[in-house]
């Protein structure tokens, strides 16, 4: 009877185990096997040599470099941005009360749309072609501006689409959070310093602030995560070919090591992805320890 | 008298204020929503431009003098969009049915079952919740390749089957079932599995709901994966279809054409957000990760 009931445990998690054991955790130990072996090659099966040599390889290649700088670019102008706009949405979101679910609505329909096919809509937005200079151009026009072509143009103005459009994907998320996280915090502190007389901009930093900045926290760390992970937010305004768009990110660099036309090499996406594994868990930890110390305080 | 005065004064001042403050608040807070909603107006309008129409605009029009649906004849037959949406949702379908089967059974093991290791077990479940999917892919992408599953469905599935949080999310919500109902089914002789297919799962059905509607979303906006296992298209899902029309489909310039095959990709979508909105924020919010 116990043996019974030992067994049948085991036999309704079986599914589960054989799975994740396939494709999780025999991966995770093969992906450093991977890194280590020198030349693998998917076509013979074989390696010349085991040694750290893929992430000096990744380390100096050039277009790993490029992809490194222009995730660190996305991340750090981003994050914060999207974590701002959000905070300001939420709050003008959670002080009206008409129209309140129709605005939360709209906001959230981002997140359920199919990131690449809406990232064509940006990009003939903002492209520059022979036929037309584009909408975004045109109001620039009118403003009295030059016409940039956004798209294939100049590099700046190549991030600045980017991180318009990255922004645009992650804010619903940030918002929902934001919004639930403020609706939760008691309305009596708010009565209690209305009665003592407090300036709404104390309220803010004094009650509001601490109150959600767990939540904050947690959108910042997982916004961290997300951001160092771009990829098919670049791919659907510039492409699969990001390396001659120049705006490439690490994710795009593991999948073109790995598959494509500059595809093959195992081993070099291997490396290239646990480098990007270690940053963001250093990241992470940072995060953690900052948030930690902060609300300590 | 006096006093009383000034106070209605300094009242009327603060309603003044407050009208104001509360008028730019609508007015940004209105800003962010056509920020929101034109790609999608911009989208549904050049799909209805003809493609003279469309490249005769030098300055784009905010209107369509002539609108035609002739663009979306023209994605269902210049492109194989229709052959994309059927497998988008014959992997959706069935990636999303598999997994319930399999998070729903170890869910169950988990808040209900008692073995030995179970929570050796578990404590392994979630620590594989940290692990990012791009360290896993480069082996799976190999394993699927030395299979023979390239482009097909079950080399598309396998991969996607299961999901630790969802198993986590699940786990917690069979717990809070009340024990009684178990022992009053024991006693009548309910066998485990009739009582989570008879029980559990009707009590539990927001959640599986909530579950259900989320990975399906995550399956119609999957790219990755199917990117890299598959190359014929034949096996395209909307995803990569999207990337083909735009790389080689109607030709570079026929942007209209492209914007009726996003409307269509995007519709299924945003109907489904439309009847189940609620749901989908109560589930984002409760643990959703990020978009």
């Amino acid at each position: 009877m116990v043996k019974q009931s030992q067994l049948k445990g085991w036999l309704y998690l079986l599914p589960a185990i054989l799975f994740l054991g396939a494709f999780m955790i025999y991966p995770l130990f093969d992906v450093f096997v991977y890194s280590f072996e020198e030349g693998y090659n998917f076509a013979s099966q074989s390696y010349f040599g085991t040694g750290s040599y893929n992430y000096a390889y990744v380390l100096r290649d050039p277009y790993f470099i490029s992809a490194l700088k222009n995730t660190f670019i996305i991340v750090i102008i981003t994050v914060p941005l999207s974590t701002i706009i959000a905070l300001l949405i939420s709050l003008g979101l959670s002080s009206i009360k008409p129209l309140k679910d129709l605005f939360q609505t709209i906001y959230f329909l981002p997140y359920v749309t199919n990131t690449l096919a809406v990232g064509l809509v940006f990009m003939i937005l903002f492209k520059k072609t022979a036929y037309s200079d584009g909408l975004i151009n045109m109001f620039i026009n009118f403003f009295g501006g030059k016409s940039v072509d956004f798209i294939t143009g100049p590099y700046w103005a190549k991030m600045f689409v980017m991180c318009f459009y990255t922004i645009w994907v992650v804010l619903p998320f940030k918002i929902l959070i934001l919004t639930s996280a403020l609706a939760s915090v008691p309305k009596v502190y708010y009565s209690a310093a209305e009665v003592d007389g407090t300036r709404s901009i104390d309220m803010f930093f004094k009650i509001t602030l601490p109150m959600i900045s767990p939540m904050v926290f947690y959108l910042i760390i997982t916004g961290f995560i997300g951001a160092f992970k771009a990829y098919s937010d670049e791919v659907a305004l510039f492409g699969t070919d990001l390396n001659s768009a120049g705006m490439n990110t690490i994710v795009g660099y593991i999948y073109d090591m790995l598959y494509g036309n500059s595809g093959g090499y195992p081993s070099y996406a291997s490396a290239a992805a646990i480098i990007l594994f270690a940053i963001v868990l250093t990241i992470t930890v940072i995060n953690l320890m900052v948030s930690r110390k902060t609300s300590i305080r | 008298m006096y006093e009383s005065d000034e106070l209605n004064k300094i009242g009327q001042r603060a309603k003044t204020v407050k009208r104001i403050k509360n008028a730019f608040i609508y007015f940004c807070l209105a800003m962010w929503a056509v920020i929101v909603l034109f790609p999608f107006y911009w989208m549904l309008l050049s799909s209805i431009k003809s493609y003279a129409t469309y490249n005769s605009e030098f300055v784009p029009k905010f209107y369509a003098s002539s609108p035609t649906l002739a663009n979306y004849a023209d994605a269902f037959t210049a492109v194989p969009l229709g052959r994309y949406l059927f497998n988008t949702l014959f992997f959706t379908l069935v990636t999303t049915a598999v997994m319930l089967v399999v998070i729903t059974l170890a869910a169950f093991a988990f808040a209900r079952l008692d073995f030995k290791g179970k929570d050796l077990v578990f404590t392994l479940f979630l620590a594989l919740m940290m692990i990012p999917n791009e360290l896993v892919i480069i082996t799976n992408f190999a394993t699927i390749t030395s299979l023979n599953l390239r482009n097909t469905f079950t080399g598309l599935i396998l991969p996607s089957v299961t999901s630790v949080f969802y198993i986590y999310l699940l786990k917690e919500n069979f717990a809070g079932v009340s024990d009684d109902l178990y022992y009053a089914s024991k006693v009548d002789g309910t066998s485990d599995l009739r009582y989570l297919l008879k029980v559990l799962i009707p009590i539990c059905r927001p959640t599986m709901i909530t579950i259900i509607i989320l990975k399906v979303i995550e399956c119609w906006n999957s790219f990755v994966w199917p990117r890299l296992i598959t190359d014929k298209s034949d096996y395209f899902l909307v995803s990569n279809g999207i990337q083909e029309i735009r790389e080689n489909g109607f030709g570079r310039e026929n942007i209209p054409a492209m914007m009726a095959a996003v409307v269509v990709i995007s519709v299924p979508l945003i109907v489904l957000f439309l009847i189940f909105h609620k749901k989908i924020m109560e589930g984002v919010a409760s643990g959703g990760t990020k978009g």
